[in-house]
């Protein structure tokens, strides 16, 4: 049992992972939260069982387009919801536009693939048990995400505009960055990682409508609580996420792992609303 | 000088019961045609009035948390969930012994308002997002907990809703019971607009800064807001519950969250009115499209999507004809400073504040650096530096935005706390900013009123039930207000929404705003910048009669001739440190401040 509970919870966990550091490449290039994370995370698994069950395409050209279409969803992401409002971000009408355009996607998806839960194919038949594939997947799939993040924001000098843009962006458009490329680009690679972790995730969540509220919510745990724009903190608050509620789910029941996270999110969000890892902000006069 | 008493009165509003009841005449009739409704006999549309008045039951809390606190609510579905299964857990006595159906609903107020306060934690220190996803996790854990409880809820299987005995039994009992209900809602809100709560609510969303400088504090009045909201979602709860005779898990979707966010976005922000006829809007709209039932959820992000990015005013700012008027094209503002006497009290004691070797830093940046300062009744204290000396960062310490990494205020020899704006109007230390801090939404009336808060005697349930003394406190703030719009000669643009204002007309209304505290010290950040000459001259009159009726002033300004001018003494700020303090004499001939600041 312990087994179990461990490798589900990490995998689980990476899952979360990933979509908290969704929210953060978004974050990172615009200061918008962006309600489109857990949408990601849904269609990945919807679209990925879409083209290899239903359309019948080898395994790796389904992973390819599942992935060209998140970066083509972040692109409209960031092009009809965040552009317009983005002027004035002080009244955070982002929160409601992202929204929006989150739930129409959902409901496109309820209405043409079903509310149904539906299977998602077993696409490397090696290991099995607590060693099934269908764990260590999204364990890989976070740990490639994280390396290649790094590799590009420290080696390459795209992620190093990145990076310059999450810093201070008008400093970087002062230096002559294009900015408005730059987002329009990290919500393409949003859009990517997002379907990435609902794709190699969906084996265990199944492809299924209803994940985009609970991606949503547990994916951004871990962004409190490491802190916005801390891809470290979203992989350690989001394994830790996953462990803790397998555990609870095991010993003490759901409902009590649900509520439990809530408290805990409630809790830290008080006491420290900068996440356990993160700096304070400056005063705003 | 009678010519100039004798002035046309400013349009102020006609006070008196009929003047209320044509102002509130709208909703009146909204209501009305709700009471005779019955007289059609009919019962399928009888029932999706029912239906409307539940939602506004929680609409018209929920709008004060959204639309006038400006906190983006958008679970609020959860609320409802828990008051519908308290409602006919109680009555059924799944979990206790079975209580009568009223004492059920009652006990749902309580619950929600005690989880609304819950949800709402997170939005006294943290705005938007975080709120939103708070609300949102919420909803779905509730939903979780009602599938998984099942010896309570019924599981997936549900649990049948309370009815209600007579005199509000199932029939036209429970309509008027529904209709009576949302019209003590409307009622309640209404009077929370229009008191110095709905005010604050307003000033927290468009100038928080602002808000706390005039002594609002905000957490105290969202506490107190979530309760009300979270206790009238209860109440919708239950109700809800009952009207539909049988509840599922499956009966709280997320739809009708954003379905209640909707009405008030569609409704407009800061209106009662317009959120009112949103919420019927949606919730007869179904009715005459059948067909498209499957897409409701499709249809109303769409909805929200298309609000958001084309008419973010919503269907108040559409009605509202009378700020589409132009305004007159060459205004000239003139104060009246002879008026002042009327505001500003005549202290016996003089009053000092002093600041005691103030150090603060901004990560390695020293920007202030062992400043010593005191600024006295009667006396108007200019504090002049190039960009970055520290001056508006003094003035920020002093009201208590910054801690200061050593050193200490003293009000008349008593230490002053740091990091505690809120606290500063109590002290009666009124502040203006640098950039004016608006209330966009709100009149100039209602911006200058703001000022006035903590003068408000009456507590928040007597303003939401319009108790005589929230009459007495309403009469004298808009008294008041008047007068100190008189003062800085705004009393003709009173009812005009803030943001229609020119610029130095702001500056004017901030003035106004700090005169409401009757300060004792009143700090001005570059209330001459953007002014014209003329202005600035009338501005230095005002100042110095403020000043002579025992007001101490701290004056920041770029404008030499102003200060000098006016001020009695002079500070000159370089790199956070006194380069030089004296008389206006005295600072004009220091030889550094004149090769560093003024130029030979």
């Amino acid at each position: 049992m312990f087994e179990s509970i461990v490798s589900y919870g990490l995998a689980v966990g990476a899952i979360y992972a990933m979509t908290g550091i969704t929210y953060n490449v978004m974050f990172s290039a615009s200061r918008v939260f962006s309600f489109t994370a857990g949408m990601l995370g849904m269609l990945g698994g919807v679209l990925g069982a879409y083209f290899i069950l239903q359309l019948g395409l080898p395994a790796i050209v389904g992973l390819v387009l599942v992935l060209a279409c998140g970066a083509l969803l972040g692109v409209v992401t960031e092009i009809v919801t965040v552009r317009p409002v983005l002027k004035n971000i002080e009244q955070h009408l982002y929160v409601l536009s992202t929204l929006a355009f989150a739930l129409l996607v959902q409901q496109l998806t309820a209405i043409e693939w079903g509310t149904e839960a539906q299977p998602f194919p077993r696409l490397i038949p090696i290991g099995q048990g607590w060693l099934d594939q269908q764990f260590w997947l999204p364990m890989l799939a976070c740990a490639v995400t994280i390396a290649g993040l790094e590799f590009l924001y420290r080696r390459t000098l795209v992620g190093r505009a990145f990076v310059a843009i999450a810093e201070d962006s008008y400093a970087a458009r002062a230096l002559g960055l294009p900015e408005q490329r730059l987002r329009l680009a990290s919500f393409a690679l949003a859009g990517v990682i997002g379907a990435l972790a609902g794709f190699t995730g969906a084996e265990m969540l199944l492809a299924f409508f209803g994940n985009q509220a609970i991606l949503n919510f547990y994916g951004f745990v871990p962004v409190a609580l490491g802190g916005m724009g801390s891809n470290r903190g979203a992989v350690v608050g989001g394994l830790a996420l996953g462990l803790f509620q397998q555990a609870a789910n095991f010993l003490v029941g759901g409902i009590f792992a649900a509520v439990a996270v809530f408290v805990v999110f409630i809790v830290v969000l008080l006491l420290r609303p900068e996440g356990l890892a993160g700096g304070a902000a400056a005063r705003r006069v | 000088m009678a010519a100039v008493d004798q002035r046309a009165p400013a349009p102020a509003a006609r006070s008196g019961l009929w003047a209320r009841i044509e102002k509130a005449s709208p909703l009146l009739a909204v209501g009305i045609a709700g009471l005779c409704f019955p007289l059609l006999g009919d019962d399928y549309w009888a029932v999706i009035i029912e239906r409307a008045c539940v939602y506004w039951v929680l609409v018209s809390g929920l709008n004060l948390v959204v639309g006038f606190a400006g906190q983006i609510a958008i679970g609020w579905v959860g609320l409802l969930t828990l008051g519908a299964y308290t409602t006919s857990a109680m009555t059924a006595g799944t979990a206790l012994p079975a209580f009568p159906a009223y004492v059920a609903l009652v006990a749902s107020a309580a619950i929600g308002a005690l989880f609304g306060v819950i949800v709402g934690l997170p939005a006294l220190r943290l705005r938007t997002f975080y709120f939103a996803m708070t609300t949102l996790g919420f909803s779905t854990i509730v939903t979780q907990v009602a599938l998984a409880w099942k010896s309570v809820t019924g599981g997936g299987v549900g649990t049948p809703g309370p009815v209600f005995p007579w005199p509000f039994d199932p029939g036209w009992g429970f309509y008027y019971f529904c209709l009576l209900l949302a019209g003590i809602c409307t009622w309640m809100t209404y009077n929370i607009a229009g008191s110095r709560f709905g005010r604050a609510l307003v000033a927290i969303r468009d100038a928080e800064v602002a808000a706390e400088a005039s002594g609002v504090a905000k957490p105290a009045l969202l506490v107190t807001v979530f309760l009300f909201s979270g206790a009238l979602a209860g109440v919708a709860g239950g109700l809800f519950s009952s009207l539909q005779s049988y509840i599922t898990p499956d009966a709280f979707t997320f739809d009708l969250s954003v379905l209640f966010f909707i009405s008030i976005l569609i409704g407009g922000r800061g209106s009662i009115l317009g959120p009112l006829l949103g919420t019927l809007l949606l919730t007869v709209l179904p009715e005459f499209a059948a067909p498209l039932v499957a897409w409701s959820t499709f249809l109303y992000a769409a909805l929200l999507l298309l609000i958001v990015l084309v008419i973010p005013g919503g269907i108040a700012d559409l009605l509202d004809f009378k700020n589409r008027r132009p305004l007159e094209r060459h205004r000239e503002i003139v104060p009246r400073p002879e008026l002042l006497s009327r505001i500003l009290p005549h202290p016996g004691e003089p009053n000092v504040l002093a600041l005691k070797g103030i150090v603060l830093h901004f990560g390695g940046v020293r920007a202030i650096d062992g400043l010593d300062l005191a600024i006295r009744s009667r006396e108007i204290h200019g504090l002049i530096g190039p960009n970055g000396s520290g001056k508006t960062t003094t003035l920020n310490v002093i009201s208590g935005y910054y801690k200061p990494s050593a050193g200490e205020a003293y009000l008349n020899g008593k230490p002053l706390p740091f990091e505690a704006p809120p606290t500063r109007a109590a002290h009666r230390i009124a502040r203006t900013f640098q950039t004016p801090r608006l209330i966009g939404g709100a009149s100039v009336l209602e911006n200058v009123m703001i000022g006035g808060t903590i003068d408000g005697a009456g507590t928040f349930v007597e303003s939401m039930l319009a108790l005589p003394r929230h009459w007495r406190d309403e009469a004298r703030l808009h008294e008041a207000a008047m007068l100190a719009l008189a003062v800085v000669g705004l009393d003709q643009l009173a009812s005009v929404r803030a943001d229609r204002l020119q610029h130095s007309e702001l500056r004017f209304m901030e003035i106004a705003r700090a005169l409401m505290l009757r300060p004792d010290f009143l700090l001005l950040d570059e209330p001459a910048a953007g002014l014209s000459a003329e202005e600035i001259r009338r501005l230095g009159a005002l100042i110095k009669q403020i000043s002579k009726e025992g007001t101490a002033v701290l004056l920041v300004e770029h404008h030499a001739d102003l200060i000098f001018d006016i001020c009695d003494r002079v500070t000159v700020l370089n790199l956070g440190k006194e380069l030089a303090a004296g008389t206006p004499a005295e600072i004009r001939s220091h030889r550094e401040v004149v090769s560093a600041y003024l130029g030979a």
